[in-house]
């Protein structure tokens, strides 16, 4: 692999951009593989990066039912933060965002990570409660995040309107060191790098059935034949319990659609990440100037796609208020993603009921910002067996009730 | 935008009308059960990529509970059917077939 440079960028316009190479092949895929990853989103392919990078295993396959980073990788809002409550919540979360600092040096790809700020409105009391709660939690775990009040949040966002009527700002959660990344480059800059490895990804090949003997996992069926491996780790989102069913179990989960929106691009306005949790709504403006705003969930099960348009108006109509400057912006394009939601909106990072069989599902609406941790975790977990990162995300929790119960700790934007 | 007819009262309501409330026909465990069971009562769910029994409630109409058939994959409703049943009636199952000659109902 040539690497990605000042130098070489001067190399190629001398001789008119003849010597790039592809980022990553396009194998046919092998009979067996020591490991298996399901899907070749961020997750997936973290995972297979940490498998090479940390614990030596190259003999990969990335299998991608579509193409590389079509999913929710490409779908998402792209915010980076940790600021959660529960503690194993931000220890992964956090080393997740640490390692997206350092990604782009790591990975010699651009992931145009910016650390702008996210802010976290508290527009009731009971969000000022619950997030100075949370910065005293984060001062405890090592996350620097701080409450701070209206006028500071005037000053961070000009745009803003404090003064409510029906949603005043009363505070804010603040992150300064949260933030935003390039999601496709996240995807491309690991599947480059595993490429590198002499890992395959093998893109449109479909799974549609998984391979067991003796309650071991053996292989998989896809639509490009019958390949064998010896560990098997799903990451697939919002198509978790359709693998599981296929591998004969069911998983706590419930998959549905999650929406987002740009708008047309404008000039800067707005240089950090606000989230409105009550309102169901959040912002960031993106390179390009449009604004990005990501909304709340469809109530239903749903796999289409696509999401209800009253979700939209609900989102939009509220972030008007907030930011009065927007209503007369046009948005430009509109687009849902699955998202599998579990039954105490944590994630899921666990071995699965078949032995040799791993889960990395249950992101729900807020899986990009855990890519880099997530993988690094699961990847010690399928190579070990245990990661002190993932122990409090097995699927046992249900079972025993120690659930990481976030979503009466963080709200709905999650 | 998703529109139900609720069987109570006969109304095509639309989605903002309705409240979801999740996979029907779940069996109920309680005291006496086993670890298992009460986990899978709780929380697992069979969320398919096709044909889903849920329950709906009809919140801002006629505030009652029903039953729908629907395929999560392409939001096509089959049927809606009251919900004091514990299993899918037969109708319900002959409509969805209709559609869907190679679906089988797994109970």
């Amino acid at each position: 692999m040539r690497r990605y440079s000042a130098f070489a960028i001067a190399r190629e316009a001398a001789r008119y951009h003849q010597g790039w190479e592809r980022a990553w092949a396009s194998p046919e895929p092998k009979r067996a593989y020591d490991v298996i990853i399901v899907g070749a989103g961020g997750h997936g392919l973290a995972t297979a990066f940490y498998l090479g990078k940390n614990f030596g295993i190259t003999n990969v396959a990335v299998i991608e039912k579509g193409w590389l980073g079509g999913g929710n990788t490409g779908r998402n809002t792209t915010i980076i933060r940790s600021n959660y409550l529960q503690d194993p919540s931000a220890a992964i979360y956090e080393k997740a965002r640490s390692l997206y600092e350092t990604m782009s040096q790591d990975l010699n790809y651009n992931v145009m990570f910016s650390p702008r700020g996210v802010l976290m409105l508290a527009q009731t009391e009971h969000e000022v409660r619950g997030y100075t709660r949370t910065a005293h939690a984060n001062a405890l775990q090592g996350v620097k995040t701080e409450f701070v009040g209206p006028e500071r949040v005037k000053e961070i966002v000009p745009i803003i309107n404090i003064d409510g009527p029906r949603y005043p700002v009363l505070g804010a959660l603040w992150q300064a060191r949260a933030g935003t990344a390039r999601h496709d480059a996240v995807a491309w800059g690991y599947a480059r790098a595993c490429s590198d490895m002499g890992m395959d990804i093998i893109q449109k090949c479909e799974v549609t059935g998984v391979n067991t003997e003796n309650g071991a996992v053996t292989g998989v069926e896809t639509t490009r034949g019958t390949i064998g491996c010896k560990k098997l780790g799903v990451v697939v989102a919002g198509h978790s319990s359709v693998l599981a069913e296929m591998a004969g179990f069911r998983l706590p989960m419930e998959s549905v659609a999650l929406q987002a929106l740009v708008s047309e691009p404008i000039k800067p306005c707005m240089d950090c990440v606000v989230m409105a949790n009550t309102v169901h709504g959040y912002m960031s403006q993106s390179d390009k100037g449009e604004m990005v705003i990501g909304g709340g969930t469809d109530g239903y099960n749903n796999y289409t796609q696509r999401g209800s348009f009253h979700h939209i108006e609900e989102t939009v109509r509220a972030l008007v208020e907030t930011f009065p400057m927007i209503s007369r912006l046009k948005m430009l394009r509109q687009w849902g993603g699955i998202v599998d939601v579990t039954g105490d909106r944590s994630p899921i990072i666990s071995k699965a009921p078949v032995e040799g069989m791993f889960f990395n599902c249950g992101w729900g609406t807020g899986g990009f910002k855990a890519i880099p941790g997530s993988g690094w975790g699961f990847a010690e977990l399928m190579a070990r067996g245990y990661s002190p990162l993932t122990a409090e995300f097995g699927l046992n929790r249900f079972r025993e009730g120690r659930f990481i119960d976030e979503s009466v700790a963080a709200g709905v934007a999650h | 935008m998703l529109i139900l007819e609720c069987p109570n009262c006969g109304v095509m309501a639309d989605e903002t009308e309705l409240s979801a409330g999740g996979e029907a026909h779940l069996k109920r465990f309680g005291p006496g059960s086993s670890d298992e069971e009460f986990e899978g009562y709780l929380f697992h769910r069979a969320n398919p990529k096709g044909v889903h029994f849920e329950r709906w409630r009809h919140a801002n109409g006629c505030g009652k509970w029903f039953h729908a058939a629907r395929c999560t994959n392409t939001l096509e409703v089959f049927a809606t059917y009251t919900a004091q049943t514990s299993t899918v009636p037969d109708t319900v199952i002959a409509a969805i077939k209709a559609k869907r000659p190679d679906w089988s109902h797994e109970t």
